[in-house]
């Protein structure tokens, strides 16, 4: 579509803990459903959200992980995770719900200019 | 005293201060601040450092819903919330860095 814009989403904060991380998925979809070009960007935090294996029953708390795998339904394949973030929290690429694309932070502000619009969470 | 911490050590400075500033007793680590006690994040030295002057826990449920409760670093003790209840009941303060 020409009149597509270049939407990022930058998601910094942990699941659970606060609201931010299940806000973003949901404004997320609403992006996807008007046929924007969407990437996902996961820096410090942020990286925790694609963790596997999260489980809240104990919690009472809905566990939103599994819509990270349906995201390629909508054509949200676009997720980059930051490396430095990753490394600092002990984790690699397998321990995630889904096929990420792993940049260095360099790497992550180039394509992060590159964007049209930027909406930070 | 029972320190109660709920931010993630990362990206808050709220672990190094209590560190700094609490004389000992228990530590409890609950939501985000569960982190912490995850074996090869970045902050792993530093709450090892503090297993000589503070009993460290975490709440459980918490570190199970973000996917980590199988990387439990040693030494930190995993406590339900009737543990929680109990380590407050037991301490005659508690101090929750907000």
């Amino acid at each position: 579509m020409s009149d597509a814009k270049k939407f990022m989403f930058v998601n910094r904060k942990a699941p659970y803990g606060t609201i931010y991380a299940l806000e973003s998925l949901e404004v997320v979809l609403i992006t996807a459903a008007f046929d924007q070009d969407v990437s996902l960007a996961f820096l410090d935090d942020g990286v925790y959200q694609l963790k596997k294996g999260q489980q809240t029953k104990g919690i009472e708390t809905k566990n939103f992980s599994p819509a990270y795998r349906a995201l390629e339904d909508y054509d949200i394949e676009k997720l980059y995770v930051e490396k430095e973030a990753m490394e600092a929290r002990g984790l690699t690429e397998e321990d995630f719900l889904v096929p990420v694309t792993v940049l260095s932070s360099a790497e992550m502000g180039k394509l992060m200019d590159e964007q049209d619009v930027v909406l930070s969470f | 005293m029972l320190h109660i911490i709920n931010k993630s050590t990362l990206t808050s400075g709220t672990l190094d201060t209590c560190l700094n500033t609490a004389a000992g007793g228990d530590i409890l680590l609950i939501e985000d601040a569960v982190y912490a006690a995850t074996r090869g994040n970045a902050a792993e030295a530093k709450l090892k450092a503090a297993m000589g002057r503070f009993k460290l826990h975490v709440l459980m449920p918490d570190l199970e819903a973000r996917g980590m409760g199988d990387r439990l670093i040693e030494g930190v003790s995993p406590v339900d919330y009737g543990g929680f209840v109990e380590l407050a009941s037991n301490n005659k303060t508690c101090q929750s860095w907000l």
